[in-house]
């Protein structure tokens, strides 16, 4: 036998003995689990919630953290004073760490108490008083973390002592403190503080006495005090005094505001008024710690039910429960119907009742959706191409689930989510903006031509509700029905809404002086220009829609799309023509989104959410009353006035709320959508052995195509041997 | 005039493409040195019956190449100027009118009657029940008697009536034509040509045409009547969609080497031959550009053009001069990421050449040296170039469907291949899965890019075997 | 040798400074720190102060490539260009734009590509020889013929269709694979197998054809003519001569790509959902994160030319007549 040979031999041996080994691993593992178990098989039967991130959070400080993905987390983790009750609708504020909801003592100029029902012009300032609750522990933190003799360990680290470390499990002692309420003062401080960069400052700024004032003096202050390593130093706020914002004792604590404000208490229950221990904040602004990406924005420390133990957002998150967590029960009330739906079953119960939750990076729908059904996932939204796989409607025309999802126990849950979505037009535009009657029709045309109705039903299966003005259902002031529709671009037959025949929008353009879509003085084709930052898939299929819907009007429609800086630039400068945008709620009260057209608040100029730029002095002076009032007859008879103010100006086309359809396995319980209240984990339950069992159930693999495969490539060398022989018989040799 | 011609950026490139070509033509038809390779091409079966192939793909191209606007009916404007629709057809979309203009509401398969989707529909009593709609073009001319499979069948065998009619038409001409100089009759032609005893091997070319002809008339009988590939989710027309995709992906595959190759030419020759300090200097350009990740060069370009665009709104005022324009762009960033590589093999060649006896006699004659690269080196390396471009079409396709999957591709609202592929990988989620469009998106693709590897494998194998892909 | 490599990675310096000014005119051509930071802070309520916080936080409140107001040197040190490039040469990465240590996110993601990208690399060479050993072997043959062919219909498929099509068939339809995902350590398998499978598959085509026309090149020589005439069987021809000396030419190709083995498959990886470095350069472009754009791109063209340097290097290695001059 030759050397190359035996070379090629055992190259080929070698490589075979490889496959072989891979082979046996693989098998190996997958006896012990599904084979396309996504996780580690020694968890398949443990108390652990799956769950996904599409997109790596960037700030889990709550003075910073400001989106759904970054809320996902710290809602978990950290506590506001209060929080929106689980079960109850229209959404409740209930206390949380406090002790009950304040009652805002009212002041006047000089700073005399003024009754309960003062109205409101004679009211300067708000005072509210929050008393929290004793025993509230933090979860155990390096940051508290003490030595024998009562010493703080890692307050204050040395290079060396922080050596090697590079993560937070590198500190091997932990320790934890109770909960005062210094610790909440001190995180509305840092919500003042330039440098932290809330994106709450200016709004703050305009409520809380005192708030840029400390702001200026915190800066004026730190920019005094030498500089370690290059950068700032830690400045300790609580020495920094702020007016509005006091510490009345140990759990005790007030914050006045400007003018009358019931608004006030929403923002309280949102993870910007968590609490920050000084410790944490101290504890990372030391040297070296930023360069090992130890910092808060990484490793939040808070009281909540969870703890953030992986945070590794290249990969997977994970919570865990936290082993302080002060006593916290499952609501006993709910809305009528809870108890039926098996919502009150666990009324009483200490919380949370899940032990883990793992957080995996699933950057698109489609896998998401694929291992749902799977069973890897324990709950899921339901994307527009599985649509018609799960749910169908009933005769009544209710939304259910298929034969197929029913017969995987999963269950839907539907609702009404207090957002908006539509396309704005620009008021500050010379053909599409203004307020003549001339650009009111023209807009009113565009307005009926493009059918919402239509687009629901298309793009998102008839998951949501046309708007008729700026306000969702379940917020103040949304009238449902006949009562509530833009008598503008909808008629009222027989009880049920229908958009106007085009014929009407044609008419209307006509009259705005393009018949047949074509500018009656010079004959030119009127066109107008979309904007949008969306590219891929589905907004080609969007664009293509809205271009027919405008060729309706013998428009043409011409899709000007850039990227989303681009866009927002137009949109800061009021280059913009048409475009489409939305708002989630930040509360459920219908100040949040009426300000959406309110004039001050203007993109252009003013800097704010009002992208349509509408500016009408009547709605302004409205909204200037309507934002302090109680909610009552009267608040609802100005919004009334408002809505229809905008829907004759139509500002926007009015899109659609939408209706959000989520679905839940057999094992996951306790689930109702709460839209406000983002620390809803804490009140799920999970059946793991019912979970382990339906998995098992749905991941049989498929191996008999594996052996069919491999006979076809045995198939294939037949041919190669017949020829060999062949040729072996006919060599010369 | 009842129509205005509009003669986009990639139009006038197009033709320019095909002033090349033909001036090519002529120019090799000249010369034997070219001749003689493109006489081997000729004589290999599979590669001409790949340019029967590239050829209706290419004329496709061309036909939706041709744009214009047509007249708006009614008045003219003050001043007696005539008014055109701002919608900018092609001569394609007044051929495939019905393809074009038979848009339903949403999906439905090849052949459907009804739509894909259930809708929620309320019945005149007031109940509301799910069903799927009947689709308004899609056999909408359907006749109770007989049925889907009836009236396909019937259209189908008309629609081979017809191909085989006009296939024999195209033989018999051929003959007639070949008859005309031989002298021998045209029986015996015929004979030859079925039996494949010709130099140039009709027989294969005739049989892809064949098969070409035969799809043709089969969509020009079923089209008008069904959607072939269904519809995607606004309604569209997958065939049409697919087929508007052809000139997309031709330019792409064509102009992104057209657009760099007086770059490529000009540097890699004068490397070449000049070398020292500007052989460095022109070195150095392409390996710093060579090593930047080629994403990222298209990525900027087409950013860049878009802040263009946003700052000259005017300019691209409608929606087919934007599309054209992101199209240019991503040629140009294709383009200059495959600059480099026919740079240096430019650069190569014309050392080699450097060391000829007759450029070494031209130097030494005194021949000024920009008339030595134009004369002498140029001509000699343009093998190079044609090898490098036929090569690399087949690369440059397949990287547009890549792109376009990463998001950097043609403008979205653009038909093409990459596109189609790219919405289909939210259709595979479906289920029902729908799959015809990525199967329309395939069927193309491949069907060119296998013409394009086999054309592209004789031309390298006439010219230079020795050159590897 | 060792001062012909020296003079290379000399060589590399102004290369590298170029790849740097193009990087950074590309970069901030159409995207300006104001956009940046808009972008890093959300959509909702943001401050102009809050923008000016983030530029001076990010350095981004220098000028670009000419600082005016700075004195002497300065002028040119104080800018973002000599304070981002400067780090870069020592190989310090610094953070992205969100806050995180690029350098050790490298590290993390580095492996997750390594594991598809070498094994696809190995294994695929492997199948490619032996299937392109088999068409020569069978030369002329019909066998021949239809291996030929083959290759050609499969190098005509987009890799799309493979990925998308080998996702549908094995993780969907027959549940043998996670559908997608990653896992550390020996669990990774499960995931990178159907993704190295699929970059096999997909590269078949070309790789086939390619060594093929080595091997044919390489057999057609006048010592394997000898070897034959002498006797000797077709399968130790191909052992012994052909396969032996096409290698060089096949193993120096190899080299060349191997640098670039740790920059992964932008496709495969956002397919599979795979956490390695192809993902990360596109989804920090998408997020215009300029510090890992900048990093990337930099540690893109080292690994480029250090693959150019092995690659002649491989050369003098295999055939000691080329010298390096």
């Amino acid at each position: 036998m030759s050397v190359p040979h035996r070379f090629a031999r055992r190259a080929i041996a070698a490589v075979v003995l490889a496959v072989i080994l891979l082979g046996l691993l693989a098998a190996m593992h997958a006896a012990r689990s599904e084979w396309n178990d996504p996780y580690p098989a020694r968890q398949a039967d443990r108390n652990i919630l799956y769950a996904a991130f599409m997109e790596r959070p960037k700030r889990l400080d709550p003075a910073q953290a400001y989106n759904e993905n970054e809320y996902t987390f710290i809602s978990e983790i950290y506590e506001p004073p209060f929080e929106y009750q689980y079960l109850l609708r229209p959404y409740t504020l209930v206390p949380l760490t406090a002790r009950a909801m304040p009652v805002p003592v009212y002041l006047d100029r000089h700073g005399r108490r003024l009754p309960a029902d003062a109205p409101a012009r004679r009211i300067a300032y708000s005072v509210y008083t929050i008393h929290i609750r004793r025993g509230i522990m933090y979860q155990p933190a390096p940051c508290f973390a003490r030595d024998a003799s009562g010493h703080y360990l890692y307050q204050s680290l040395t290079r060396a002592q922080l050596g090697g470390i590079r993560t937070i499990a590198g500190f091997r002692h932990t320790g934890t403190r109770e909960l005062v309420a210094a610790d909440y003062v001190y995180e509305i401080k840092r919500l003042a503080s330039p440098w932290v960069q809330s994106p709450l400052f200016s709004v703050l700024s305009h409520y809380i006495v005192g708030f840029r004032r400390f702001a200026r003096t915190a800066a004026r202050i730190r920019a005094a005090l030498p500089k370690v390593d290059g950068r700032p130093p830690y400045v300790d706020l609580s020495r920094i005094p702020m007016a509005g914002v006091k510490v009345l004792g140990r759990y005790t604590y007030s914050i006045t505001v400007h003018g009358k404000y019931p608004q006030f208490l929403y923002w309280m229950a949102m993870p910007f008024f968590a609490p920050m221990p000084p410790e944490a904040d101290h504890f990372f602004s030391q040297p070296g710690m930023k360069s090992r990406d130890l910092t808060l924005n990484w490793y939040p420390v808070g009281t909540g039910p969870y703890m953030l133990t992986v945070n590794d957002p290249n990969r997977q998150m994970v919570l865990e429960r936290n082993p302080n967590y002060h006593p916290d029960f499952y609501p006993r009330r709910g809305e009528p119907g809870d108890a039926q739906r098996g919502l009150l079953k666990d009324a009483g119960q200490r919380l949370p009742f899940i032990r883990r939750v793992v957080f995996s990076l699933e950057r698109e729908q489609i896998p998401y959706w694929d291992k749902f059904l799977q069973g890897y996932y324990d709950e899921s939204a339901i994307s527009t191409e599985s649509f018609n796989q799960v749910v169908q409607f009933s005769p009544g025309g209710e939304a259910e689930l298929t034969r197929s999802m029913r017969a995987k126990g999963i269950r839907l849950v539907t609702g009404v989510a207090p957002s908006i979505y539509y396309y704005g037009f620009n008021m500050l535009d010379p053909v599409v903006g203004g307020y003549s009657q001339r650009a009111r029709r023209l807009r009113r045309a565009i307005s009926i031509a493009i059918n919402i109705g239509q687009y629901i039903s298309i793009f998102r299966n008839g998951r949501g509700l046309p708007a008729q003005g700026p306000l969702p259902p379940g917020i103040f002031g949304y009238e449902p029905g006949c009562a509530g529709r833009d008598p503008y671009i909808y008629d009222c037959i027989g009880g049920r809404l229908r958009r106007k025949p085009i014929a009407v929008a044609r008419r209307l353009l006509a009259e705005a002086g393009y018949p047949d879509g074509r500018d009656a003085r010079t004959g030119k084709p009127l066109l107008l220009y979309y904007d949008t930052y969306q590219t891929g898939p589905e907004a080609k299929a969007n664009m293509d829609w809205m271009r027919k819907e405008f060729r309706k009007l013998d428009i043409q429609l011409v899709v000007r799309a850039t990227d989303y800086n681009r866009f927002q630039q137009k949109m800061r400068h009021g280059e913009e023509q048409i475009f489409s945008w939305g708002w989630n709620a930040d509360y459920p009260d219908p100040e949040d989104f009426l300000f959406l057209l309110y004039g001050p608040n203007s993109e252009v100029g003013g800097n704010g959410e009002n992208s349509a730029n509408y500016n009408n002095p009547r709605y302004n002076r409205l909204f200037n009353r309507m934002r302090n009032m109680e909610n009552g007859p009267a608040r609802e008879a100005i919004i009334r006035r408002m809505v229809s103010m905008a829907q004759r100006d139509a500002p926007w086309v009015w899109g659609f709320y939408p209706k959000e359809f989520r679905l839940y396995q057999a094992w996951l319980h306790n689930v109702k959508p709460n839209y406000m209240a983002t620390n809803s984990l804490k009140y799920l339950r999970i059946d793991p052995a019912l979970r382990a069992r339906d998995r098992r159930a749905w991941n049989r693999p498929v191996i008999w195509p594996l052996w069919v495969v491999l006979a076809l490539l045995a198939l294939l060398v037949l041919p190669a041997v017949l020829v060999y022989r062949q040729k072996e018989r006919r060599s010369p040799l | 005039m009842p129509f205005r011609f509009v003669i986009l950026w990639s139009d006038a490139l197009t033709y320019l493409l095909l002033a090349v070509s033909v001036f090519y033509g002529v120019y090799a038809s000249r010369h034997e040195h070219l001749r003689a390779p493109w006489r081997r091409v000729r004589r290999n079966p599979l590669a001409m019956a790949a340019l029967v192939v590239l050829a209706a793909y290419g004329i496709t191209g061309l036909m939706d190449s041709v744009h214009f606007r047509l007249r708006l009916p009614g008045p003219a404007a003050p001043g007696g100027h005539a008014i055109y629709s701002p919608q900018v057809l092609s001569l394609l979309d007044v051929l495939c009118t019905p393809l074009r203009t038979h848009d339903e509401q949403t999906y439905s398969a090849p052949f459907a009657l009804h739509a894909f989707t259930p809708k929620l529909v309320r019945l005149s009593d007031g109940r509301r029940v799910m069903e799927y709609p009947r689709l308004r073009y899609g056999g909408a001319g359907l006749t109770a008697a007989g049925g889907r499979a009836h009236d396909i069948s019937v259209r189908c065998l008309r629609a081979a009536a017809e191909g085989v009619l006009v296939w024999l038409a195209a033989v018999v001409a051929l003959a007639r034509w070949r008859v005309k100089g031989a002298g021998e009759s045209l029986r015996a032609a015929l004979w030859r040509l079925a039996r494949g005893e010709t130099d140039v091997p009709w027989r294969a070319m005739l049989a892809s045409l064949g098969v070409i002809i035969l799809i043709v008339a089969a969509i020009a009988n079923l089209a008008g009547e069904y959607h072939i590939f269904g519809t995607d989710q606004v309604g569209q027309d997958v065939l049409f969609e697919a087929i508007k995709s052809i000139r997309t992906d031709l330019l792409i595959g064509t102009l992104s080497t057209l657009v760099m190759l007086p770059f490529a030419l000009a540097l890699g020759v004068m490397a070449g031959y000049s070398g020292g300090r500007t052989d460095d200097v022109i070195q150095y350009l392409y390996t710093t550009l060579g090593s930047i990740p080629s994403v990222l060069l298209i990525i900027a370009g087409i950013l860049s053009l878009n802040l263009y665009m946003t700052d000259h709104a005017a300019a691209f005022d409608t929606i087919a001069q934007r599309q054209d324009v992101r199209l240019l762009s991503l040629c140009v960033g294709l383009g200059v990421t495959g600059w480099i590589g026919l740079c240096r093999l430019l650069r190569g060649e014309t050392m080699k050449l450097r060391q000829m006896d007759y450029i070494q006699a031209a130097i030494a004659l005194g021949v000024r040296p920009r008339r030595i690269m134009t004369r002498h080196i140029l001509p000699n390396v343009m093998h190079i170039v044609l090898i490098y471009a036929v090569i690399s079409f087949s690369g440059l396709v397949l990287a547009e469907a890549v792109l376009s999957y990463i998001g950097v591709g043609v403008d979205p609202s653009m038909n093409s291949w990459g596109n189609m592929i790219n919405g289909a990988r939210l259709e595979m989620a479906r289920d029902p899965v729908v799959w015809w469009s990525l199967a329309a998106a395939f069927l193309f693709m491949f069907t060119l890019v296998l013409a394009a590897n086999l054309f592209a494998d004789a031309v390298r194998d006439a010219f230079d075997p020795r050159m590897r892909t | 040798m060792i001062a012909y490599i020296i003079r290379r990675i000399l060589y590399a310096i102004p290369i590298l400074i170029g790849v740097n000014l193009l990087t950074f005119a590309l970069f901030f051509f159409v995207n300006s720190p104001n956009d940046m930071a808009r972008l890093h802070l959300g959509v909702k309520r943001v401050t102009p102060q809050a923008i000016a916080e983030w530029k001076a936080e990010h350095g981004y409140d220098q000028p670009l490539f000419y600082n005016a107001a700075a004195a002497g040197a300065g002028k040119l040190t104080h800018t973002l260009f000599f304070q981002r490039s400067v780090k870069l040469f020592v190989f310090d990465f610094g953070r992205s734009d969100d806050g995180r240590d690029i350098g050790s996110d490298i590290r993390q993601r580095m492996w997750p590509s390594l594991a598809i990208q070498v094994p696809t690399l190995v294994l695929g060479l492997a199948v490619c020889i032996s299937m392109a050993l088999m068409t020569v072997f069978f030369r002329g043959t019909y066998l021949d013929a239809t291996g030929v062919v083959l290759a050609v219909v499969m190098m005509s498929i987009s890799q799309l269709f493979y990925v998308i099509g080998g996702q549908y068939l094995f993780s969907k339809v027959l549940r043998l694979v996670p559908i997608s995902g990653y896992d550390t350590g020996l669990s990774a398998i499960k995931f990178v197998i159907l993704p190295i499978a699929v970059g096999i598959v997909s590269g078949i085509g070309l790789g086939v054809r390619l060594n093929r026309t080595f091997f044919l090149e390489e057999s057609g020589k006048d010592y394997v003519r000898t070897a034959r005439a002498k006797g000797l069987s077709e399968i130790r021809v191909l052992f012994r001569h052909v396969l032996k000396n096409a290698m060089i030419p096949i193993l120096t190709g190899v080299v060349v790509v191997i640098p670039t083995l740790f920059t992964g498959s932008l496709i495969l990886e956002s397919f599979f959902g795979i956490p390695g470095l192809g993902s990360y350069l596109i989804d920090a472009i998408r997020a215009q994160d300029f510090g890992i754009v900048h990093v990337m791109v930099f540690l893109g063209s080292v690994l480029y030319i250090v693959g150019l340097i092995l690659t002649d290097i491989s050369y003098t290695l295999v055939d000691p007549r080329v010298r390096l001059g």
